[in-house]
């Protein structure tokens, strides 16, 4: 008990440096100055009384709603004895297996900038500055030659780098027994169960409304539907951030979605976040950075020859050009196993003072990282809301599908929940495919790094994305990854190679299934 | 009252085995770690701080001294302490823990809980059964259909049928797969609304 005492007071006190220096603080403070002219706040009862009025004004919901998205971004407290790295990836041989992958991706990025003779960064001259002014909102009509630029890796790397992990502690053996994993993934990470999962996503059980197929057509609204969107405009009314993580885990509503997302974000757009923006607009008017070529190159490769997000071709650059810029970014790499590549000013290697990050923000774009912003852009067209959005769901759930660390919704965790929930409820089909070289995880690994961005169409995504958000997992997309491998299931047996798996329509055509397809299967799941 | 480190010495794990023989297949589970305070002076033991390394379950044992003529006794302090929930698995494999002497008024040596409080099994409890009389005469319903369904020897997918105002069903027909105690092998899914 006496232990839970301390963990909590931990907790509270970290949570309150945490908001003491946030702009809320600020303005609570203002806030309290400001309500000593009203004539129910009376001196004898100062404390009560202002407390009273922060309820009445809506600012104690503010303050919980803040309190709420620390509990949920951050980890809890670790031990006091563990260090800094810990709280990044407690398992040694994971933090090792990262820290050469990062060693890997900048190599790459160096020898990149050294055959092309282009420097990491460099300040525009005034000419160009002004001449990308006057282009910012259509940087899309830009054709630089980007034939030279590769991407400096592709999600099929990343997963060749994970294949390879290894326990040193776990003995495998190099013949197959029974300690052997069937999947790719050989690491002995601890899955939910379908036990587990039913407990988990109970919301999703097939006896509660869901939004996305029990508002089709042929169900009658008022079975489900009307209901539902009135409680959500009653959430919203009441901008509670939890009661909205909880309402979205049915879906939302599309006329609501954009609100709730923010308040389950806690983002709401102030002077100071608009003016935030603005500040990183200029710094990528001012400076060029090798970066940048990354993310013009990937935008043309993948958001641009997409039917749904070529026409927010120009909003992507917008963001992602600002993103690399934004040093508020660095704070999460306290709890990603991944670390910011950092770089010494000429002459001043090994100089802390010296150190910079680069890119500032200290992530490296890879293949297919424009489509995490393509769908916002669905939702949101002011570009610095869209932004703030954007790198919030980054911090908060991006990160870790593409970096390797234990935690359950990382993405070395949801390719062995895949893996174990195909091979537990579909044997077979796992056997046979693995039989033909097709381990399905080669097939859905894409699908799951990219949190099924390009692959579902938009209204079915945002509805994924909606219960990502609600249970603040990325569980759910190993589990949509085996439900559409179970709901394509009997096509998949007749396939004889991996070519085959992939380029049959069943599978490339994600886009035609809806979730109400895929969840009736997946439902099954619930049954077994 | 302030706190410090005490200086100890400690050895090297020690495996327990049953006899000589040393082979590659019979690991031992139990390694025994000794830990001796080169100090003489007396303490009082408020913490044990350690990071664990794939260790499953942690027993703690300490000899005592209580007086110059009685020989010492060794004192079990804890047992079983669970650090790894599935061992087969990552959780808790390379965590930092802290054990913590609980407050004991009486006794000036360090009195642990022999027994202390297990780690937390996950609870998979389902809470409230539904009524047997209602599920059977719901089960008794869905036969019904089933039976009507098997005699009219349809393999059409049936979307969602309506039976009555309180039931909704969805499924997914597999006539092949009928027996004769046809139930469980239907992928009913009922839906009370």
């Amino acid at each position: 008990m006496l232990q839970e005492e301390s963990d909590l007071s931990l907790i509270i006190a970290q949570i309150v440096q945490k908001l003491k220096g946030s702009n809320l603080y600020s303005q609570l403070e203002r806030q309290a100055w400001a309500s000593l002219q009203r004539p129910e706040i009376k001196l004898e009862s100062l404390k009560e009384d202002i407390k009273e009025f922060f309820k009445i004004s809506g600012w104690e919901k503010k303050l919980q709603n803040a309190v709420y998205s620390e509990l949920s971004v951050f980890p809890l407290p670790s031990h006091p004895a563990a260090p800094p790295e810990h709280l990044k990836e407690p398992l040694v041989y994971m933090r090792k297996a990262q820290g050469s992958w990062e060693k890997r991706i900048l190599k790459s990025l160096n020898s990149m900038c050294t055959e092309l003779s282009i420097p990491l960064a460099r300040k525009r001259p005034v000419g160009e500055q002004k001449e990308l002014l006057n282009k910012w909102n259509e940087m899309g009509t830009d054709e630089p030659d980007l034939s030279l630029f590769r991407p400096v890796y592709a999600p099929k790397d990343f997963l060749e780098v994970l294949i390879n992990l290894r326990n040193p502690n776990y003995e495998n053996g190099d013949s197959l027994s029974f300690r052997t994993h069937l999947g790719l993934i050989q690491v002995p990470l601890k899955v939910k169960d379908i036990p587990e999962l039913k407990e988990c996503f109970v919301e999703l059980g097939l006896n509660i409304g869901q939004l996305g197929i029990d508002d089709s057509t042929q169900v009658p609204p008022e079975l489900f539907e009307n209901e539902h969107v009135r409680i959500g405009q009653k959430v919203l009314a009441q901008q509670d951030s939890a009661a909205a993580q909880q309402y979205i885990r049915q879906g939302s509503p599309t006329a609501l979605r954009a609100e709730l997302w923010a308040l389950i974000l806690n983002i709401s757009s102030q002077p100071e976040d608009v003016l935030y923006y603005e500040q990183l607009k200029t710094n990528v008017i001012q400076h060029d950075l090798l970066v940048d070529s990354l993310i013009y190159k990937d935008v043309k490769l993948t958001a641009s020859n997409d039917d749904y997000y070529f026409v927010f071709e120009d909003y992507l650059y917008q963001v992602l050009l600002c993103f690399s810029r934004d040093t508020s970014v660095l704070s999460h790499f306290a709890f990603n196993s991944a670390s910011p590549p950092k770089s010494y000013i000429r002459g001043k290697l090994g100089l802390e003072e010296y150190a910079v990050f680069y890119p500032p923000n200290g992530v490296i774009p890879f293949h297919g990282f424009s489509m995490y912003v393509a769908p916002l852009c669905f939702l949101y067209h002011e570009p610095s809301k869209l932004y703030q959005i954007f790198r919030e769901m980054y911090v908060r759930f991006f990160f870790r599908l593409h970096s390797i660390s234990s935690h359950p919704s990382g993405i070395v965790s949801l390719c062995l929940l895949f893996e174990t929930l195909l091979q537990t409820y579909l044997p077979q089909l796992f056997y046979h495919l693995r039989e033909i070289g097709a381990q399905p995880l080669r097939i859905s690994f894409k699908w799951m790094v990219r949190a099924f961005s390009g692959y579902l169409a938009t209204d079915q995504l945002l509805l994924l994305w909606d219960r990502i958000l609600g249970y603040n997992s990325l569980e759910i997309l190993a589990v949509l990854a085996a439900a559409v491998f179970a709901f394509r299931a009997v096509n998949l047996m007749e396939v004889t190679s991996l070519a085959a798996a992939e380029k049959k329509n069943h599978l490339r055509e994600l886009k035609s299934m809806s979730l109400d397809d895929i969840v009736k299967i997946h439902g099954l799941f619930w049954l077994f | 009252m302030s706190r410090v480190l005490v200086p100890c010495h400690v050895k090297g794990s020690v495996a327990l085995q049953v006899g000589d023989v040393r082979t590659s297949q019979g690991r031992p589970g139990v390694l025994v770690i000794d830990v001796t305070f080169p100090s003489v002076a007396p303490f009082e033991l408020q913490e044990i701080t350690f990071k664990n390394y794939y260790t499953a379950f942690l027993s703690i044992r300490v000899r005592q001294y209580t007086s110059a003529h009685t020989p010492a006794k060794w004192v079990t302090c804890l047992r079983d302490y669970c650090l790894m929930p599935d061992p087969h698995s990552e959780e808790g494999a390379q965590e930092y823990v802290s054990l913590f002497k609980y407050q004991s008024p009486s006794v000036t040596f360090p009195k642990w809980l022999s027994h202390p409080v297990p780690c937390e099994q996950p609870a998979l409890l389902r809470e409230g059964l539904p009524d047997p009389s209602r599920v059977s005469s719901e089960v008794q319903q869905m036969w019904a259909l089933t039976e009507m369904i098997r005699a009219s020897h349809t393999s059409a997918r049936i979307g969602r049928f309506d039976v009555s105002n309180r039931f909704l069903l969805l499924g997914l027909l597999c006539p092949e797969q009928i027996r004769p105690d046809g139930l469980l092998y239907f992928r009913w899914m009922a839906v009370m609304t």
